[in-house]
């Protein structure tokens, strides 16, 4: 039912974006690419056995782009999804390195679903940083925000190590989901990667720390969950 | 098949006409095929697209004085166009779709029609869509009718290309998913230690900081690297070779085709005497080694005196790739590849257009001492002040561009230009039109004045004027930018000797002035050749307004 909703919504974004890109003069090129930064699988250190992801694609001109982000989290023992959101986004330039984007995002995990009304900034921040900034409004009127910050350093022109961090933050308690006002969740990574076919296949080796954080952790534990978790990543870099 | 066979007849037999009316030198007549074929560099196959199915095309002679009839037949499953680089004719000629013509449809057939007024080495290349870089280009020498101000025993076309093995349509995705998707220069971790050991950590953090803050990098000089360099179609493996007895002297006449590449040429053992640029005769200059932009062309004569083989040496600006060709005595033999410089310019801020004081840079000590106060309105300037050898007034003061010859010997500079003979009386310019180059790196787009092609408005030129062209580069990057249809006379400080070209190298941080005689009606393209700038917004249409009516062409487009 949700998926047949964001189909529906996905084309109405469609709709008023293809009729922009065939009004446009013919000389305004449509451009589309595929990437996906995280592509991996997590071996934890209790044990657990995940399949984890983080891309998007995007196709537009140089002032409007269609862009669907996806992130998820499979749990491969227990054979269920943990997290598993998409996002469906017009973007358009503001300033020389920065993008607005704004749409819709649907998650749809094991457990409760959510929608949200999104809006963000993404773009080059100076001294080369890659900034991804979310607010969400979920459809129970919860408010939520998330800041990814990635950054690629050089060791050689084909091996690339990237430090990343993403960091949520609740405004409102949502205990249908096990999230608690303040800062939520942060997950820290570092990824070693080696470009072996141009920039399209980049097999990588890393780890990840995943903690949740305040009273969403308290909650976590007052569970029995787990609130915190090291990971040993291995995975693709893709981009077509 | 029979048919197939009855054409091939037919078009021998126009062939054979074609030699036998251009013996009497009144028409020249050449019919083109626009093929797809395959382009073997001996390391890759690539499809492609060709001319009479091969890449490069046939060489197309003319000489001055008769009329060119060229058909061109599209074979392709897409749009095509043939534009003659650096040729003099009717609009409705020049071969812009969109601005000269429609273009020429699959299975279609064009026939361009023009009065040959000059004489020279051009080069002729699609205009649609990437084919150029996908492999459509030929040369075009056109002989003059009375006797050439020097001397040479033989020829040679020597054509440069930088070809890749992505189709030019996924290299220009590829650059807007990711701006350095071929930038394999970039500046690494050992570049930061070895900074560090030399410098110190704190200035080469603060030199760092310094471009971070602008989200540029000293490594952006060229955009698609990953190309092998051809000369006449062939990689350095496959060595093209041209033949020549000992004390010949041998005409080269170079032709930049590449879609991104400027290339510094060098032949070991030999001095180049340049007598050419853009098609123009020049007063003689002998140089070592000298920068071709892309869509330039340059003859030079060259005496080789020993029964030896020589190397032709192109190696790219940046040093990421290079072609490379011989000149032998004999069938068989040829030179051996000199050792590749190593030595990848890296921009410094003077190209970036920032005065070095302003900049705090601590970490840019190689270059203090020298003034920058001067540094945007320098071509022309005398630079006495800035002590031997004069620095090249096209390039930054400071800027990591300026070339050096490999034998430390005479390296070309435009300033070293003067026409042999003047095209046009000299005169003042009634206006000046101020184009600054402008571009966002990070977003892959190129822009004129901060405009995209799709957004502008035309430049509108009156017939009879002189305008003088302001161009000032905002951008990290060179830009070789071409007018369709008139002139360039290029400000190198000479007068009424200035040279007179078709295509201006603007070096980033510089400001180079050009003067056109307005003197062909219609509309005409004004465009950075580089294809990926051209192709992101880098293009402006010029119209001409006034002047003789502009006839009704026939032409046998079907």
């Amino acid at each position: 039912m949700k998926i047949i909703n964001l189909i529906a919504i996905g084309c109405g974004v469609i709709a008023p974006l293809l009729s922009f890109s065939l009004t446009a003069k013919a000389d305004n090129p449509v451009f589309y690419g595929l990437q996906m930064e995280q592509f991996e699988y997590r071996a934890g250190d209790e044990g657990e056995k995940l399949f984890s992801w983080n891309g998007g694609a995007f196709i537009g001109t140089d002032e409007l782009k269609l862009r669907w982000q996806g992130e998820g989290e499979r749990d491969i023992n227990a054979g269920i999804n943990e997290k598993l959101e998409n996002r469906l986004v017009l973007q358009t330039p503001v300033s020389d390195f920065f993008d607005v984007k704004g749409g819709v995002r649907l998650d749809t995990p094991k457990g409760t679903d959510r929608w949200y009304g999104t809006v963000g900034i993404t773009g080059l921040a100076p001294q080369w940083f890659e900034v991804d900034a979310d607010l969400f409004v979920s459809e129970t009127g919860d408010s939520s925000a998330r800041l990814d910050i990635a950054y690629e350093g050089l060791i050689t022109n084909h091996l690339i190590l990237t430090p990343s961090v993403e960091l949520n933050a609740a405004f409102s308690d949502d205990p249908e989901i096990e999230v608690s006002k303040g800062l939520s969740n942060i997950e820290l990574g570092l990824r070693l990667s080696y470009d072996i076919i141009d920039r399209s296949i980049s097999p990588y080796i890393g780890i990840v720390y995943e903690r949740k954080l305040g009273n969403t952790a308290s909650l976590a534990k007052d569970e029995g969950a787990d609130y915190e978790a090291t990971f040993a990543v291995f995975g693709l870099r893709l981009m077509f | 098949m029979k048919q197939k066979f009855v054409r091939s007849i037919l078009s021998g037999m126009l062939a054979a006409a074609a030699i036998a009316m251009s013996s009497t030198a009144y028409a020249a007549n050449y019919d083109l095929t626009v093929d797809y074929v395959t382009i073997d560099t001996g390391e890759t196959q690539t499809r492609g697209i060709g001319y009479n199915g091969s890449s490069p095309g046939p060489t197309l002679r003319f000489t001055k004085g008769e009329t060119a009839t060229i058909r061109v037949t599209n074979n392709l499953d897409q749009p095509t166009s043939i534009h003659w680089h650096g040729i003099i004719l009717p609009y409705q000629m020049d071969g812009v779709p969109g601005i000269s013509f429609p273009g020429i449809a699959p299975g279609g057939t064009f026939t361009y029609q023009f009065p040959v007024q000059q004489s020279g080495t051009y080069w002729f290349h699609s205009h649609s869509g990437f084919q150029e870089p996908d492999g459509a280009y030929g040369a075009i020498l056109i002989a003059p009718q009375k006797r050439e101000p020097f001397k040479f025993d033989r020829e040679y076309v020597v054509v440069l290309k930088d070809k890749h093995p992505h189709s030019g349509a996924r290299i220009l995705r590829n650059l807007k998913m990711m701006p350095d998707y071929y930038n394999r220069k970039q500046r690494t971790l050992s570049d930061f230690i070895d900074d560090v050991s030399k410098n110190g950590l704190t200035p080469t953090l603060s030199e760092r900081g310094d471009w971070g803050k602008m989200r540029m990098t000293p490594t952006d000089i060229e955009d698609v690297q990953g190309f092998v360099g051809l000369i006449n179609g062939k990689s350095p493996r496959q060595n093209w070779t041209g033949l020549f007895k000992p004390n010949e002297r041998v005409r080269l006449r170079f032709i930049n085709a590449s879609a991104m590449t400027y290339f510094d040429v060098r032949i070991p053992g030999l001095t180049m005497t340049v007598v050419q640029a853009d098609g123009n005769n020049v007063q003689p200059v002998k140089v070592d080694e000298f920068r071709i932009s892309v869509a330039e062309t340059y003859d030079v004569i060259v005496q080789p005196k020993e029964e030896k083989a020589y190397g032709i040496m192109a190696q790219s600006m940046g040093r990421s790739g290079f072609a490379f060709a011989s000149l032998a005595p004999r069938v068989g033999m040829r030179a051996e590849i000199p050792p590749r410089r190593t030595d990848a310019p890296l921009l410094t801020m003077a190209d970036m257009g920032m005065d070095h004081s302003s900049m705090g840079g601590s970490g840019m000590d190689d270059m203090s001492g020298m003034d920058h106060s001067t540094m945007s309105e320098m071509a022309g300037m005398d630079h006495s002040g800035m002590g031997a050898p004069k620095a090249d007034p096209f390039y930054a003061s400071g800027s990591g561009l300026i070339p050096k010859a490999v034998n430390g010997g005479k390296f070309l500079s435009y300033s070293d230009l003067k026409a042999q003979k003047p095209l046009y009386a000299d005169r003042p310019a009634t206006r000046e039109i101020e184009l600054r180059l402008t571009g966002n790196m990070e977003r892959y787009s190129w822009s004129i004045n901060g405009i995209k092609y799709e957004d502008a408005e035309p430049i509108r030129l009156k017939y009879g004027e002189r305008v003088r062209f302001k161009f000032i580069n905002e951008t990290m990057m060179s830009h070789p930018m071409h007018l369709h249809g008139m002139w360039s006379i290029l400000d190198a400080g000479k007068g009424k000797w200035n040279p007179v070209k078709h295509t201006i190298n603007i070096n980033p941080g510089t400001t180079v002035y050009s003067e056109t005689e307005v003197d062909a009606p219609g509309e005409w393209a004004f465009h950075c050749h580089l294809t990926y700038h051209m192709a992101t917004g880098m293009f402006r249409k010029v119209i001409v307004e006034g002047g003789p009516a502009v006839a009704a062409l026939k032409n046998g487009s079907q």
